[in-house]
């Protein structure tokens, strides 16, 4: 899509229209044969949400494109997560391209063995424009995608960076300043929190599991690694009681009652109704902040980077990615397809409408497509800012759910005021044996 | 198939004579299909779950036989044990609940008032809706800043409470999503009892004396035990292996305070994908059901003796 601004009128005068806009928009990729594989169906195994959504409305202009038939199904994500694995482990999986949740099933999927180099593909002209280049996706990119060997695996799709949302009105009329760094986020909550009128200075995710996605991120900041170089968990050092300890005091003292049950739901709730300050969370709710049915918080919202700890300052990272599965036979057309997702055009409408930031460089950086999007210019400014602190947010092992679970059920522990260091231990003692089990097997 | 069930009792006639106990029943023809499916969907899955508990057996990695350290392996997981506690605190508050109000309530509607039939009605309604819905409106229910219980509870000058979210109420908390669901289905059943229960004894209560609770007591009470037995079987059966509320709700959460077995079996199987445990985890689970209902059938066949004892 060469540098044409979409805006929703475009869209909205046709499929024939849209399609014609699509095919004048690659001039430069004559190369590619694109018609070659006409003809082939595709399967595409989705998790439910805006990516989902983004691929199936205008998958018919890649058909027009290419004359490739695509069915595809949109599946809760944690449901997806379970079917594709079941399928891919018998062998004969009924999908021809898979949507993955890199920060959970990366290790799972290349130990398997479960997924087509994308290598070769990417190196041939006649199947890759010249505009996607390895170097246009981002680090936490490409680190998701690549192997061990350095072979594409999957082609990255929408990263999900934490980011801080803070509620303006409240912040002004406390006079609190945005913290810049983690203690500032403390004592500024302080100041927020009022019990009487039923506001608190913080929320965030309490709910195991949930949970780690947050305490990673203080986690990084107070320069946690989460493995050695020969592959131990090291979530019970210093740097892990101290963020611990920072995540305890935030969520029992300055937070409503009951966060340690709370996932992304609960917290969202609280802060669009105007009861909790700051949230931390992934940089995919401001259109549900933003929407005036759903929000009493409309342009209220502060959008900034997560604020630094004594050892830096990190953007907590998870991602997702598109692959074919090494058994597929129709794996040509499916690269195209996936090379379609990731495109240019795809992706700007992507970030526009807020429902996931492409994890190609070109694209968020790129002055046109940054001034169609539909959400406030802080929120773009703060993923920016994001995508330059970035760092994964979860160990890459293939037992990442009860790393979460079992790590997670620690942190719940902490809120109802366990010990943190001796938490975190008993949590690390139970998991390094599975750790062990599934790298040795 | 066909060709058997035609030919086998011409056979029969043929054969009929003094070798008569060679013969093969004549039945046996119609007996193979059911026997076919129950083999199929009953027995060979249950062998196969038995089988895979005795493995090793990880999604992505080769399966290697164990014998029973899968099982060894429970006795020393805090979890499940724990788990295991959680079942049955909340099987016993969501039977005995829904019996209690819902046998209240037949006995009020049992009554005849201007209305009844529409107040039926609406009262059943709980047990029509799909429970992940109900869950997902009970969460923001239950939400200790916006909830709207706790806005009630205000109202009357009671504290706020954190329902699901803290460890301590969060199984009573969604043993009350259970009660309000499933008191309805309690209260058809025991309906159903109450209407077919004679006026005779009534009227001869009455001529004695006897107050309302005697009445309830001495009268209905025996009179329903049956049905009342049969509901609590189903909300036996349903309590124990009950899912979705509590999936829906709290995923098990605080930590793992509502993590009954049945959310702990779906984790470990289809999250961390470890099937052999988790056949070890179903297998120990079907024995507990059996063993529950063993007790209810016991203690059913108990009072019948005893009924039967007092007639003689």
């Amino acid at each position: 899509m060469a540098d044409h601004k979409i805006s929703r009128r475009t869209l909205l005068t046709g499929t024939a229209a849209a399609g014609a806009l699509s095919l004048t928009g690659l001039p430069a990729r004559a190369e590619v044969n694109w018609k070659k594989y006409a003809g082939t169906k595709l399967e595409v195994i989705l998790a439910k949400g805006p990516r989902g959504d983004n691929l199936q409305k205008y998958v018919k202009e890649f058909t027009e494109l290419t004359g490739i038939e695509v069915e595809s199904e949109q599946i809760p994500e944690q449901q997806q997560r379970q079917k594709c694995v079941i399928e891919l482990t018998s062998g004969r999986p009924s999908f021809d391209v898979v949507h993955l949740s890199y920060h959970v099933q990366k290790r799972q999927f290349e130990k398997a063995g479960w997924l087509a180099d994308m290598t070769p593909f990417m190196k041939d002209p006649t199947l890759t424009a010249p505009d996607l280049v390895e170097s246009d996706f981002s680090a936490a990119g490409l680190q998701y995608a690549k192997n061990e060997k350095g072979q594409m695996l999957s082609l990255p799709w929408s990263v999900d960076y934490f980011i801080l949302y803070y509620n303006k009105e409240l912040f002004q009329k406390k006079g609190v300043a945005v913290p810049k760094t983690l203690d500032e986020m403390v004592a500024a909550a302080e100041k927020l929190t009022d019990p009487k009128e039923g506001i608190y200075g913080f929320v965030g995710r309490g709910l195991r599991n949930a949970n780690m996605t947050l305490w990673t991120n203080f986690f990084l900041d107070y320069g946690g690694e989460f493995l050695d170089a020969k592959g131990n968990i090291l979530t019970d050092g210093p740097e892990a009681v101290a963020a611990t300890k920072l995540y305890q005091t935030l969520l029992t003292k300055v937070a409503p009652p009951g966060v340690a049950g709370f996932n992304w739901m609960e917290s969202m709730a609280s802060f669009t109704q105007g009861r909790s300050a700051m949230w931390i969370d992934g940089v995919g709710w401001a259109p549900p902040l933003e929407d005036p049915a759903a929000s009493r918080v409309v342009g209220k919202v502060g959008y900034t980077v997560v604020p630094a700890g004594p050892k830096g300052q990190y953007s907590a990272t998870y991602g997702d990615g598109v692959g074919i599965p090494a058994a597929s036979k129709n794996k040509e057309a499916a690269y195209l397809l996936c090379q379609w997702i990731v495109s240019k055009k795809q992706g700007a409408r992507l970030l526009q409408a807020g429902g996931g930031v492409p994890f190609r460089n070109s694209i968020l950086g790129d002055a046109e497509v940054q001034s169609g999007v539909k959400m406030p210019k802080e929120w773009l400014q703060s993923v920016i800012d994001s995508s330059k602190i970035s760092k994964l947010g979860l160990p890459v092992v293939i037992q990442v759910a009860e790393f979460r679970d079992i790590v997670g059920a620690a942190l719940t522990a902490t809120l109802s005021g366990a010990d943190p260091a001796a938490e975190l231990k008993k949590a690390n003692d139970q998991f390094r044996p599975i750790l062990e089990r599934s790298e040795k097997a | 198939m066909s060709a058997l069930t035609q030919s086998t009792p011409a056979a029969a006639r043929f054969d009929a004579g003094p070798e008569k106990e060679l013969r093969p029943p004549s039945y046996w023809p119609f007996v193979v299909p059911a026997l076919l499916v129950v083999l199929a969907i009953i027995i060979f899955p249950w062998v196969f779950t038995i089988w895979m508990s005795l493995n090793e057996w990880k999604v992505g990695s080769p399966t290697t036989f164990v014998g029973f350290s899968n099982y060894l392996r429970l006795t020393s997981d805090p979890r499940f044990i724990e788990a295991i506690g959680h079942t049955l605190v909340y099987t016993v508050l969501s039977v005995l609940l829904p019996l209690v109000f819902g046998t209240f309530a037949a006995v009020v509607f049992h009554q005849k008032f201007a209305g009844r039939g529409f107040l039926r009605g609406i009262f059943i309604m709980p047990m029509m809706a799909t429970p992940v819905a109900i869950a997902l409106v009970w969460t923001m229910m239950f939400h200790p800043q916006l909830g709207i219980l706790n806005y009630l509870l205000s109202l009357v000058g009671i504290p706020a409470q954190l329902w699901v979210f803290h460890p301590a109420t969060v199984i009573p908390s969604l043993v009350l999503v259970e009660t309000w669901q499933w008191t309805p289905l309690v209260m058809l059943i025991v309906l159903g009892g109450l209407a077919a229960i004679p006026t005779e004894p009534y009227e001869s209560a009455q001529i004695d004396g006897a107050n309302l609770w005697q009445v309830f007591r001495f009268i209905t009470l025996p009179l329903i035990m049956p049905f009342l037995f049969i509901a609590g079987m189903i909300r036996m059966i349903d309590a124990v292996k009950s899912f979705d509320v509590i999936f829906a709700i709290t995923q098990g959460g605080p930590g793992t305070a509502s993590e009954t077995i049945n959310i702990y079996l779906y984790s470990v199987a289809f999250t961390y994908y470890d099937l052999g445990y988790g056949s070890a985890i179903a297998v120990v689970f079907f024995l507990l059901i059996v063993l529950l209902a063993a007790i209810m059938l016991y203690a059913r066949q108990r009072m019948l003796w005893t009924e039967i004892a007092s007639d003689a």
